[in-house]
């Protein structure tokens, strides 16, 4: 369960390598007839965190994804895949779009964390993602998540809320970088290798807790073979698919329902407490 | 989202962490004089007491303990508390600059009298029956993990099952890091629960306390039916630290107080703390009429 000594810290460079495949090369490799869909109807459309239909496996999907550039200019125009309120609002728009005509949603996690700033709070930053997990854990359509990169904390759950939590090996997830803990409890950010190892944020550690329902392994890290990656990726999330269509039939309101229920139970024993 | 309460000093004058009000208004010597820290005034501690702790020259809203919070809000001896049993582990092994979250559990329970930093309950507000969620800020700056989402959790079904409104006060620095994802999860865990409670037609209302960031006010707490901020509080999703050193923006006069909140729409209404409990008894009795709707999904 405990990876070697800095293992974790390997992970998280991996995780955010610059060479990394991002979703658009997912949507790419994977998808058909792919129609991107802007804009959250309200202010404007973030492009750290985009969104779109497409055809998954001979079949119309939503999907969702944080997109991280692969060099300066392109991360400056998608703001290193920190998506602001508006992002997140759009994520919502899509999801009850998905519900209204029976798509499955397809998310793929890849941000450092919602973006800290002067207009993503006048905006409503917190509500937005609140709004998003609270879509989401109620949508009547099945859901899978993908950790393709960087799994930073509430801006990557706002689209995490899924049938399927599905990881890439060299991905990570966390509940704050391991860089602002070290700082915040260590008083020093250089210890972010430490905080990486003990905050478990690794794929294979995540998946010993249960958080996790799969990892995707790397046998080459992402960044080396993208294509393979991409496609080991689609395989297993066309397997999860299939298996969430069978068990839960579109256009079925029982099934709908007992798709929900069991996704609030999923959710619902997360947690470790005693009872004294 | 990390618990945040390092980055929450207003203007960086941050510190580690004493109780809350020897932090906000250093007692002179016998504690029997307060000091104000918004005008300076002294005031005679019984006083304070006496007016829920809010300032008679200028209506500082000084933070208070959950114990506080629930006597200020309830019909004396209504409240039955629930779930204490339900106790903190160390899922992770968690171990920082300062030592293991274990021991800091420990520590911190000896220090605050309490077990964790959300106490749940039923009680009984100007008459009428609500369930009760109320974060304590000295409890690790009232970070959510595991026992926070778990308690939240089971008192919003409670009161689902009995129909009866869930009131939840928070203040928070954000999810509880030593849980690593268990916390963040807590996020979703809170929410879901919430979302059955609104498809069963019960109202939940939300008192947003000072400070209250992060994983807390990016889930249960602002997906609430009203949104009530007690005054100047300050609300928001990342630390003002946090935000003027990523943007190196000199942050807008008033940035994340609840004032800035009501003007930008993020919130129902700022209720002063003497007209808070009447404020909620009136809301219960309006919405004691609510009729959940036929179909709903529950
Ligand atoms: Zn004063």
């Amino acid at each position: 369960m405990t990876d070697a000594p800095l293992a974790a810290w390997d992970r998280v460079k991996l995780a955010r390598h610059p060479d990394r495949p991002h979703v658009l090369d997912y949507i790419r490799d994977l998808t058909r007839d792919f129609v991107e869909l802007h804009g959250d109807r309200t202010f404007g459309d973030d492009r750290a965190l985009i969104g779109g239909i497409a055809t998954f496996n001979g079949r119309t999907v939503i999907v969702l994804g944080h997109q991280k550039g692969s060099d300066t200019k392109e991360n400056i125009a998608r703001n290193f895949g920190m998506a602001r309120p508006e992002g997140y609002r759009k994520a919502e728009r899509l999801m009850r779009h998905a519900e209204k005509f029976g798509f499955p949603v397809l998310s793929f996690i890849d941000t450092p964390g919602a973006e800290p700033g002067i207009g993503s709070e006048e905006r409503g930053q917190a509500t937005a993602i609140a709004e998003s997990l609270l879509t989401m854990a109620g949508l009547a359509v099945p859901t899978i998540a993908l950790v393709i990169g960087e799994g930073g904390s509430g801006g990557a759950l706002a689209i995490g809320v899924a049938d399927r939590i599905l990881m890439l090996e060299n991905s990570i997830y966390a509940v704050a970088s391991p860089e602002a803990c070290a700082a915040i409890l260590w008083k020093d950010a250089s210890k972010a290798a430490e905080a990486a190892q003990t905050m478990r944020i690794t794929a294979n550690e995540l998946q010993a807790f249960g958080l996790v329902d799969e990892v995707i392994p790397e046998p080459a890290p992402a960044h080396e073979s993208p294509r393979g990656t991409i496609k080991a990726a689609g395989e297993v999330i066309a397997r999860h698919l299939n298996d969430l269509l069978a068990q839960y039939p579109p256009g079925d309101p029982a099934a709908a329902d007992r798709l929900i229920a069991s996704r609030y139970e999923r959710f619902r024993n997360i947690g470790a407490w005693t009872a004294v | 989202m990390p618990a945040m309460r390092e980055f929450l000093g207003r203007r960086g004058k941050f510190r580690p962490q004493p109780p809350a009000d020897s932090r906000e208004a250093p007692h002179i010597p016998d504690d029997l004089w307060t000091k104000c820290p918004s005008c300076g005034d002294l005031i005679y501690t019984k006083e304070l007491d006496r007016t829920n702790r809010v300032c008679p020259k200028c209506h500082h809203h000084f933070r208070l303990r959950a114990r506080q919070r629930i006597e200020s809000l309830t019909d004396p001896d209504s409240f039955v508390e629930w779930d204490v049993d339900v106790r903190p582990q160390d899922p992770l092994d968690f171990v920082d600059g300062s030592g293991g979250y274990a021991d800091k559990l420990a520590q911190t329970a000896k220090r605050t009298g309490e077990n964790e930093s959300l106490v749940t309950g039923e009680a009984l507000i100007e008459g009428r029956p609500v369930a009760l969620a109320v974060a304590d800020f000295d409890f690790l700056g009232a970070s959510m993990g595991s026992v926070f989402g778990e308690k939240l959790v089971r008192a919003i079904e409670r009161a689902a099952e009995r129909r009866i409104p869930v009131l939840t006060v928070s203040a928070s620095g954000g999810a509880r890091m030593h849980e690593g994802l268990l916390s963040l999860m807590q996020m979703a865990k809170t929410v879901a629960a919430l979302n059955r409670l609104g498809h069963a037609g019960v109202p939940h209302i939300a008192l947003l306390t000072d400070p209250c960031y992060g994983g807390v006010t990016a889930s249960y707490a602002t997906v609430a039916d009203i949104i009530i901020a007690e005054p100047k509080a300050l609300i928001g999703f990342a630390g003002p630290r946090v935000i003027e050193q990523i943007t190196k923006q000199k942050l807008p006069e008033g940035f994340q107080t609840a004032e800035f909140l009501l003007d930008h729409g993020m919130i129902d209404a700022i209720v002063p703390r003497d007209v808070l409990r009447e404020t909620l008894g009136r809301l219960f009795v309006l919405y004691s009429k609510a009729v959940p709707r036929s179909g709903a999904r529950t």
